[in-house]
């Protein structure tokens, strides 16, 4: 039987998706992302002074990101809190999605943190969080190229999917595909891939990445004119 | 001599006149530990890594009462190389890790059914850890051959009422369908490089690692901050593809 997607989505249909800039007033920056139950808050802290001291550049400041599941995130048992293997592997992807589009040459010695807040996760968690930043960069008024965003594609019973959920990211034999988009330049900074695919696919999977990238970059533009144009 | 180095790059020349897309010399030693139920050690150039396989019993995580362990853990030895500290594990140890027990894991090379004794209490655990010995880069391609070829080495050990009698191996080997590899490219400015070494790796601006089984490709991670267009990303994968005939050759 032809496989249909649990939610009923078309393949290439992304889940309802929704941002906003500006929700910390703390934070230099910060921004929401949200699609399908997956949501990441992100918030933006600098430029400021980088401490300990002997990770300073005094030719540009440090992009540094943190990404965190909150405890009561996921669906099924408690996320232990604290840092994991899995999520200091997520900031520094995060960190390397982003860094091609921020130019901190303006900040020496400095540091611009980022913390990327998993709220709710129902899969492309990181993708989500990629989303968020770029747009609490943007808010902060860090010197940009672009903004950037991302979008896990996969493959689920050789069906190339768009924005996999929790139930597609698990599926047996599935291919979970995370790409993050330069949308001015369609390059791309982040790739990763789990499962098993046939090098003929990787292009249909670009594509479809591209396709999905470009209606995420409209709602990250209207979110961040719903906030300044006012 | 960063720049120095860029320049011979741009002219595909390299400081041991290798052709940029050649690997030093590869060697794979077997059952290098007598202690660990699989071992092996990797030389690639200058480059050695160890990983040893150490089995044990235990409970299974509770969403797969039925399968397995496994897991992949490399430390970056300060003896390795002066730019590794003591101290808890840092992301470039974490990331190599993980990017090579996902190289693993996704090609499905391991049956973890068979690894399960009694389901929901006992299964066989695989604890896969890594070191360098001595680091002068390409740590990804030596750590996963080098992990790839302790899984292979391992034979499994005796177990008498229900626990682990470690004094003797059994000719067992685990239920190992196949041999995935990894194979990583770097880029610098329009030029790919195969296995850099420590100081050719200071000025790659980005790598794409490709882990393949049989003639599919099974993970991939992208490192480094620069980013790449389709066209690159296309050319690193076939670079890989094709490079990876050569480490599957040794692993035979």
């Amino acid at each position: 039987m032809a496989y249909k997607r649990a939610d009923g989505r078309k393949f290439d249909e992304l889940r309802p998706m929704e941002a906003k800039v500006g929700i910390i007033k703390r934070a230099n920056g910060s921004a929401m992302f949200k699609i399908g139950n997956t949501q990441a808050i992100a918030a933006v802290y600098g430029p400021r002074e980088l401490y300990p001291g002997h990770l300073q550049n005094p030719e540009k400041g440090l992009l540094r990101c943190n990404y965190n599941m909150v405890a009561f995130s996921g669906a099924g048992e408690r996320v232990r809190p604290g840092p994991s293997r899995r999520s200091r592997e997520i900031s520094l992807v995060t960190e390397n999605a982003l860094n091609p589009v921020v130019d901190l040459s303006q900040y020496p010695n400095a540091v611009v943190d980022v913390f990327v807040e998993l709220i709710n996760t129902d899969a492309g968690t990181r993708c989500a969080g990629i989303t968020a930043a770029a747009m609490a960069l943007a808010d902060a008024g860090i010197p940009m190229k672009d903004l950037v965003n991302a979008v896990s594609v996969g493959k689920v019973e050789d069906k190339v999917v768009v924005d996999l959920d929790y139930i597609e990211d698990s599926y047996k034999d599935g291919v979970d595909f995370p790409v993050a988009i330069v949308p001015r330049t369609g390059k791309i900074s982040l790739l990763q891939m789990d499962g098993i695919l046939k090098r003929d696919d990787i292009k249909e999977l670009i594509r479809a990445a591209k396709k999905a990238s470009e209606q995420i970059y409209k709602i990250q533009v209207k979110a961040i004119r719903e906030k300044y144009s006012k | 001599m960063k720049s120095h180095l860029k320049e011979m790059i741009e002219k595909n020349l390299r400081a041991d006149r290798r052709k940029l897309d050649e690997y030093r010399k590869i060697k794979i030693e077997y059952g290098v530990s007598t202690s660990a139920e699989g071992s092996a050690r990797v030389t690639m150039g200058e480059t050695v890594v160890m990983a040893g396989v150490k089995l044990d019993l235990g409970e299974p995580f509770p969403d797969t009462p039925d399968d397995g362990v496994l897991m992949v853990n490399a430390e970056l030895l300060p003896l390795s190389s002066p730019d590794f500290e003591s101290g808890p594990p840092r992301i470039e140890s974490i990331e190599l890790a993980r990017v090579v027990d996902r190289g693993i894991r996704e090609s499905m090379v391991i049956d973890t059914k068979k690894l399960c004794v009694k389901k929901g209490e006992k299964v066989w655990m695989i604890f896969l850890d890594i070191y360098p010995i001595n680091s002068d880069g390409n740590l990804f391609d030596a750590a996963s051959l080098a992990a790839v070829a302790a899984l292979k080495d391992t034979k499994m050990p005796f177990v008498k009422d229900d626990k682990v009698d470690y004094k003797k191996k059994t000719t067992k080997s685990l239920p190992l369908s196949g041999l995935p590899v990894e194979c990583t490219v770097h880029i610098i400015g329009d030029k790919l490089l195969i296995d850099p070494t420590n100081d050719e790796e200071m000025i790659s601006e980005a790598r794409l690692t490709v882990a393949t089984i049989d003639k599919s490709l099974c993970a991939m991670q992208k490192g480094g901050s620069r980013e790449l267009d389709e066209a690159e990303i296309e050319s690193m994968i076939d670079l890989a593809v094709k490079k990876t005939e050569e480490l599957k050759k040794l692993l035979k």
